[in-house]
């Protein structure tokens, strides 16, 4: 496979009057070709953070990218300067944001908001750009686009909107599409919808998408790989299997364990307890301590480092290591 | 939006009514008015007043008569300048006026909406500061102080520019600077709010996403959204203006119809009193009303809503 | 931002002994780290760290200060004339010096304050009085009531302000109760508007449909609840209604058909000193001038600091 984007380290701060906020803090993960990576946590994680960094659109000040890479094409993000990233947003990279309802402008049409990324990426005229644009209506599934073209988006539905928006984010031919929590404002019929779309659209166009979430069901449907994050941090990664089977971060288990699930029988829903920490003064050890029923005395003082639990499964937690396991082993 | 429009239109009509009808009964409770035995005007003015008015009819009949005239158009006699009617007054000051008026609502709009954008994409910084200084004494200086004291330096102490009357450009300059700075202020804070909200919205970063450059971003995506409520008070500005007229043209003794307005309530001229208030405001309800044609026209989401609403 | 090589180093020192289940203090999970602060506490703290309204505020007490004990500690009286001692310079006998019929100008500097501030904080009483009681019935009642008041209000909305306030002032017997309530016929419709629009906006949130539910009585919502959630934007509008308010004394008092003489307010002196500015007696403006467009600074950023630190999206 394929790497097409890494991120490496990433730390992201911004500055508010309480303090400065370590939002994210340490984030690593690759990004394949044509997979749907997942990114999965509660509000508050710093999710929506690093999908923003990658594109660049941490507004600065007061939030700022103060460590890591972004590596894609060669070339580092990160470090990128402001000229040079706009020829990749929209272009390369796109990215769709969680409310279809305010991710359009109210006083244009949808046929100039669909064109001008177009006609800003590619020399191209108007009315090969309306062709793209028709092009990608149709792909997205919108009825009679010749006649939608020319319509302001409270005229559309939320789903139909949501549509134009991915329409939106298609029409450069990206390689990597973020998606911000793409279904959380709509309708569970609807949801289903869009999550079809996602699939039929990376199968013919062979996208890959980072899909930012804190719906565990949305995930079970479209994604090939998860990576967990708690507290600014990714705490467990692996493939869908790895992480819906043979979840290791207690914390992950918690998410599992807090969803409705019709597999299992007698299942009971268990919420964690507690709430994240502050991220003005993120604590040293692992951030989830406070809420971990498997919490030791190491967990407080020292962050565990990266684990390889399987092939493709990652986890950040002091339970992998020999010591906690012998611990465990005595105390049964 | 046609049913919206001719509603509006109708609300209008009655506002319009109510002013004619307050004037009117307003005068005719006064000592000294045209309607009023206690008169003491010349014959010539008398004879004329009581043509005009039907003053040997009973009230009810000249409230009509008074009415068919005000629609036909029709002010009246002056009670001070015998040989006079205040539709000539009007037709003499007006273009002055209007010309006074034009200028600083066009002077006030334009240095508002830069001055307020600037500071909006300067968040914090030391332009967004000096605008807004600049806007808060606009607010806080009125009109007339803010007159007699260029007046004072500008003119006097420094004689960079003439003082009164109205011939050339350089007449303009002071009357248009105190008169546009208030409404300018206005403005200014107004665009810089609305500007600085638009900024936060999704679409904005829908924009930046697709990779448009700062200057598309601002002028095609957030400009217009921002000016919207912009357009809502322009309404009322015009209205402030038109009222600053009647000192700053007293002031710098501009012949526009501000001043003859402001001579004829110290010389109790009542049917030019009378005449200009409901000549005004016929103007600034008329305006009012283009304001939100104008609101109905760039807001996509307004115009569509009646029409779905029918 | 720790370094990994420092993490590394970390690694090196984590002891064997750490690998104990770790104590526990009952319900640590649960605690809320930042202690929750009152509404009104909040908004307090952030006007105290709006520097501009501060200035405002101090200003505004320096001059409300001034208002009350500046006639009484000028050694001159307002209305007393001195022919022989006409349009005299600020000296050590009269600070601001004297006008064109001898008059004290510092005298007459804050009775005209007196004036100035009794018209503004008169006028926004009675706007807040008719249009709270308005816009609240309106707003509360909500359906036909609310749609014909609401009618009402939009034909008065439509009257040019000034324009009504100038006609009503030439009809009544010139002063300063005549201005207040020339003031007082169109200026209550925008606090009538905002207080209605207040109203049936947190009518349908959440917390008051539950109190609904639970039988709580009307009163007791509007006292809990409506009251106390429309109170930051009446008192913006309020500390906002005062400078306008005061600009329209003085504009009408400039045009001869205000606060009539021997009565000082700082419109009538300023439109005094017209015909003497040319000959540089710049005291007879300045001193009105300067002081009214305080008045009205002071109002204007103490009512925006308010507005910004009593909006609740701005609470953090």
């Amino acid at each position: 496979m394929v790497k097409i984007l890494e991120v490496k380290e990433l730390h992201v701060s911004f500055t508010t009057f309480g303090g400065e906020v370590h939002a994210v803090r340490g984030v690593s993960f690759d990004l394949y070709k044509g997979e749907t990576l997942a990114i999965v946590g509660e509000s508050g994680c710093g999710k929506s953070v690093t999908a923003k960094s990658i594109m660049g659109l941490i507004p600065n000040p007061p939030g700022k990218i103060t460590d890591g890479k972004i590596l894609f094409k060669g070339s580092n993000l990160a470090a990128l300067k402001d000229k040079d990233l706009r020829k990749i947003r929209g272009a390369d990279i796109s990215m769709i944001f969680q409310d279809p309802m305010t991710a359009l402008n109210p006083t244009l049409t949808i046929g100039t908001q669909l064109m001008e990324g177009i006609i800003q990426h590619q020399k191209i005229s108007r009315s090969e750009a309306q062709k793209k644009a028709l092009e990608m209506m149709r792909l997205v599934g919108i009825p009679s686009p010749e006649s939608r073209l020319k319509q302001y988006p409270h005229q559309f539905s939320g789903g139909m909107r949501q549509r134009i928006v991915i329409a939106l984010a298609l029409v450069c031919e990206p390689e990597v599409m973020i998606a911000d929590e793409p279904t959380t404002a709509l309708d569970v019929t609807i949801q289903a919808q869009i999550l079809d779309l996602f699939r039929d659209i990376q199968k013919k166009t062979g996208v890959s998408i980072i899909l930012i979430t804190h719906d565990l069901g949305v995930v079970a449907q479209v994604a090939d790989r998860i990576a967990v994050m708690y507290a600014g941090k990714v705490v467990e990664t692996g493939t869908r299997r790895d992480i819906f089977y043979k979840p290791q971060h207690p914390y992950t288990k918690g998410l599992l364990n807090s969803v409705p699930r019709l597999d299992l029988e007698n299942a009971e829903l268990i919420p964690i307890a507690g709430s994240p920490p502050d991220l003005f003064a993120p604590p040293p050890g692992c951030p989830f301590v406070a809420r971990c029923q498997y919490a030791m005395e190491v967990c407080d003082k020292v962050y565990p480092q990266k684990t390889k639990y399987g092939k493709e499964h990652h986890v950040n937690c002091w339970l992998q290591d020999e010591r906690a396991k012998q611990m465990l082993a005595l105390q049964r | 939006m046609t049913k919206y429009l001719v509603k509006r239109f109708i609300a209008m009509l009655i506002t319009l009514w109510l002013i004619i009808t307050l004037t009117f009964f307003l005068m005719h409770a006064l000592p000294g008015s045209p309607f009023n035995e206690e008169r003491s005007t010349s014959e010539a003015v008398q004879r004329n007043l009581e043509a005009h008015f039907n003053l040997d009819k009973p009230v009810p009949v000249q409230y009509i008569e008074y009415l068919k005239s005000v629609i036909q158009f029709d002010f009246g006699p002056s009670i001070k300048k015998s040989s006079q009617t205040v539709n000539e007054l009007l037709g003499r000051g007006f273009p002055v006026s209007f010309e006074l008026g034009l200028v600083t609502l066009t002077v006030a709009i334009l240095s508002g909406i830069t001055l307020g954008v600037l500071a909006a994409l300067r968040h914090n910084g030391i332009i967004d500061y000096m605008a807004m200084t600049i806007a808060v004494l606009g607010i806080s200086i009125p009109n007339f102080v803010f007159a007699t004291l260029l007046i004072q330096q500008v003119a006097v102490n420094w004689e960079l520019l003439p003082v009164a009357t109205w011939k050339s450009w350089r007449h303009m300059v002071l009357p248009t600077l105190a008169l546009a700075t208030g409404p300018m202020a206005i403005i200014a804070r107004l665009t810089r709010s609305s500007m600085l909200e638009v900024l936060t919205q999704d679409y904005i970063l829908t924009a930046k996403a697709k990779g448009l450059t700062p200057a598309k971003i601002v002028l095609k995506h957030a400009l217009k959204n921002a000016l919207l409520p912009v357009v809502t008070v322009l309404g009322s500005l015009a209205a402030g203006i038109l009222t600053g007229t009647f000192v700053i043209e007293k002031i710098f003794a501009i012949p526009g119809m501000g001043k003859y307005f402001v001579d004829s309530i110290n010389n109790r001229d009542y049917p030019v009193i009378m005449g200009t208030t409901i000549f005004y405001s016929t103007l600034l309800i008329f305006l009012l009303f283009l304001v939100d044609v104008a609101y109905g026209l760039l807001d996509p989401r307004i115009k569509l809503h009646r029409k779905e609403a029918k | 931002m720790e370094a990994p090589k420092q993490q590394e180093s970390k690694r090196a020192s984590v002891m064997d002994e750490w690998f104990v289940p770790k104590k526990r203090i009952l319900g640590e999970a649960e605690t809320v780290i930042r202690p929750s602060v009152s509404y009104w506490k909040d908004a307090w703290r952030r006007l105290l760290k709006n520097k501009l309204a501060m200035v405002g505020l101090v200003c505004l007490i320096l001059l409300i200060f001034m208002a009350i004990f500046g006639p009484i500690i000028s050694p001159h009286s307002a209305t007393h004339q001195v022919l022989q001692q006409q349009n005299l310079p600020p000296s050590s006998e009269h600070w601001f010096g004297t006008d064109e019929l001898g008059r004290d100008v510092f005298a007459r500097t804050w009775e005209g304050a007196r004036i100035s501030l009794f018209v503004g904080v008169v006028a926004a009483l009675i706007d807040f009085i008719i249009g709270v009681t308005y816009g609240g019935i309106a707003g509360y009642k909500g359906g036909k009531l609310d749609h014909y008041m609401m009618r009402f209000v939009e034909i008065l909305y439509g009257l040019p302000y000034l324009l009504v306030v100038i006609l009503v002032s030439v009809v009544l017997e010139p002063g300063l109760f005549s201005i207040i309530f020339a003031l007082s016929i169109t200026g209550w419709v925008g606090m009538a508007r905002m207080v209605r629009g207040q109203v049936l906006q947190i009518k349908n949130y959440e917390f008051v449909l539950a109190s609904q539910t639970f039988g709580t009585k009307t009163s007791r919502i509007i006292r809990r609840n409506l009251l106390p959630n429309t109170m930051g934007p009446i008192i913006v509008q309020m500390t906002l209604t005062v400078p306008s308010a005061i600009f329209a004394e003085a504009f009408l008092s400039f045009l001869g058909i205000g606060i009539q003489p021997p009565l000082a307010s700082w419109g009538s002196m300023a439109s005094d000193a017209l015909p003497v500015i040319l000959s540089g007696d710049w005291w007879r403006l300045f001193f009105p001038a300067f002081f009214i467009s305080l008045t009205m600074f002071s109002f204007n950023v103490l009512g925006d600091g308010l507005q910004d630190a009593l909006d609740p999206k701005l609470r953090r």
